[in-house]
């Protein structure tokens, strides 16, 4: 376990933001740069932001259209604009089962991430910073963890929440949902880069248990893992499909993926569902985006940790 | 490895474990329930597999017996599995390299001093990875159709979701959301170089591309060997990107990825032989990736 990128990443040499200071190379080897590469490279990036961003605004476009002008009218431009109509609409049908849906998925990953964060980071920074015997064995076994798919589990669960009669429940997607061998990897890590002995020692003399040690300093310490942690479960949690696929048949119960999912299977037969599907397909993905842009700060020092050999 | 044996050898020797009950406290939460959640299910799905239903006579009544390896033998002999996972592999061949090509490209570029408004364009393309693989199938699911399509004048003349192209679409939509996530992943990994190390090689006269050749892509090594593993382990659980694509294309069999073979088998239902395949898919996933990251760090000491 050499930790060389990580040492890295904490200490962030250079700032992720691009800025003059930081790139040498703007002022240094700018007249080597001929313009023809800069040109070739800008058309690049150019081109990919089109083929990134056109589905998404695409999906904007067609969301803001009535059933009719979906059909009829240039798809990359608006129409009559009818979005909030038409959201107005999706949250009306069939009693609000999408709100229900966006709520279920808000629970199953916000929580579900949240307790999966809080487990892996209590036994990583055990793993870190106690010494006991078995402590190598623990950690070798979640490593193996970490490699099983966890699509591999989606069958096996199935028969054992149907023996104990908890398949179509909330607990049949919840519970295996917060076990993230991964945190538990990153935290390890990071915890015995990021916490000094020292600092335990020192709140130690001071009177604090250990239990409060963790909760009020070390916690804080760890706080750029454990968000990692927290999005990379609360991304698999949300983009579960799996699980829910082969635990729930009610449909009070599904996360708005497969709600979505369950209605696109349906066009065929019931092509009115179409602006429904287009509409909670654009509301579901904001969720993301917005935890994404709230916590890149985080997300973005604590990437490169995983990437540890 | 080592300590494990340590640990059963000189047990008593060893001092007393400090705060035995912290420890417990931490620890007993995420064990209990990767026992229940991950130990136990790979332990129920070992024995479940090896079960085989015998029947007193035709009509006689079902029962769940105890056969070794029987089912694995079933497994061997079932073309459509061995078709689908046939399929992945094909998909993973093409897929894996094009999507790290193209993310190991944009995290270069967006490292060179080429590029200009390197924030817009890290978030643009990371942004698809914001959209879960249900969502993002549908999307694709709708462009690549002929009368949905904004650019009907490509799809009707190119049936995407035609038996031909339809492991290709897919393909796109998988490559579409996880570019952006593993170039990011070499970015930072390429951002964590001190800039020292290049200004030797300027001095000497060498341009961005020799510098991103000889310099760059070796030290990112790590991560890009990480970011290979994940979309190995990714390609061969392929599941809800083609059982979205289904409602687009019947060229989509309810067997067409492995994990499809394992959700259809489950409905039949035939457990045994479902848990089969998941144990055969998660040595194969294991061994593929484990072989792997040998094979480049073995390339590495060369």
């Amino acid at each position: 376990m050499s930790s060389t990128t990580l040492d890295q990443n904490t200490k962030q040499p250079r700032s992720l933001k691009p800025s003059k200071a930081s790139d040498p190379s703007a002022s240094a080897g700018s007249l080597k740069e001929s313009l023809l590469s800069r040109t070739g490279a800008m058309l690049i990036m150019g081109i990919f932001t089109l083929y990134f961003l056109i589905p998404i605004w695409w999906l904007f476009v067609a969301s803001s259209k009535s059933q009719g002008q979906l059909l009829t009218t240039n798809g990359l431009w608006f129409a009559d604009f009818n979005l909030f109509q038409n959201i107005g609409d999706l949250f009306a049908y069939r009693d609000g089962v999408f709100l229900r849906w966006m709520g279920n998925s808000v629970l199953y990953a916000g929580l579900g991430g949240l307790v999966a964060t809080i487990i892996a980071g209590m036994c990583g920074y055990a793993l870190a910073k106690y010494r006991f015997p078995g402590r190598e064995v623990i950690f070798n076994v979640v490593l193996g963890g970490v490699l099983v798919p966890a699509t591999a589990l989606a069958l096996p669960l199935f028969l054992l929440f149907s023996q104990a009669q908890l398949t179509n429940t909330f607990w049949a997607v919840f519970l295996p949902s917060i076990v993230s061998p991964f945190g538990v990897y990153l935290t390890r890590i990071f915890a015995a880069q990021s916490v000094p002995d020292e600092l335990i020692e020192a709140s130690r003399i001071d009177g604090a248990g250990e239990i409060r040690t963790f909760f009020t300093v070390s916690i804080r310490l760890m706080a750029p893992a454990l968000v990692t942690v927290f999005l990379f479960q609360f991304v698999a949690i949300w983009n579960n499909f799996f699980l829910p696929l082969i635990m729930l048949r009610s449909e009070e119960l599904f996360p708005v993926t497969f709600g979505l999912y369950a209605w696109n299977t349906q066009l065929n037969q019931v092509p009115e569902l179409r602006p429904y599907v287009l509409i909670g397909a654009l509301l579901s993905i904001i969720p993301l985006i917005v935890t994404f842009l709230l916590l890149q700060r985080f997300w973005r020092s604590g990437l490169g940790t995983g990437s540890l050999k | 490895m080592t300590t494990t044996s340590t640990v059963a050898a000189v047990p008593r020797r060893r001092r007393v474990v400090q705060h035995k009950r912290a420890i417990a406290f931490f620890i007993l939460p995420f064990g209990v329930l990767f026992t229940l959640f991950y130990l136990i299910p790979i332990g129920y799905a070992i024995y479940q597999s090896m079960l085989v239903v015998e029947r007193d006579g035709t009509f006689g009544e079902a029962q769940e017996v105890f056969g070794w390896f029987q089912q694995y033998v079933l497994v061997f002999q079932n073309g459509p599995f061995w078709r689908s996972v046939g399929r992945v592999l094909l998909f993973g061949i093409v897929q894996v390299p094009v999507m790290l090509g193209l993310a190991l490209l944009f995290a270069l570029l967006l490292d060179s001093p080429l590029v200009r408004g390197k924030k817009f364009f890290r978030l643009a393309f990371f942004v698809p990875y914001a959209v879960p693989g249900v969502i993002a199938a549908i999307m694709w699911g709708f462009l690549f159709s002929p009368n949905l399509s904004p650019f009907t004048a490509v799809t009707k003349n190119i049936d995407f979701l035609g038996a031909d192209l339809v492991l290709w679409s897919i393909a796109n939509v998988v490559t579409w959301v996880f570019v952006g996530y593993n170039m990011l992943i070499i970015y930072s990994s390429l951002l964590a170089i001190p800039t020292e190390i290049y200004e030797a090689a300027r001095l000497d006269g060498a341009g961005q591309a020799r510098i991103a050749w000889s310099i760059k892509i070796p030290l990112v090594r790590p991560a890009i060997v990480l970011t290979a593993i994940f979309s190995i382990i990714g390609t061969l659980q392929l599941l809800a990107e083609p059982q979205v694509f289904r409602s687009f294309s019947s060229a989509v069999t309810n067997t067409f990825t492995p994990n499809m073979t394992v959700y259809a088998t489950a409905s039949v239902p035939n457990a045994s032989l479902a848990a089969a395949f998941s144990v055969v898919l998660a040595l194969a996933t294991f061994i593929l990736s484990f072989t792997f990251l040998k094979f480049t760090q073995r390339k590495e000491a060369e």
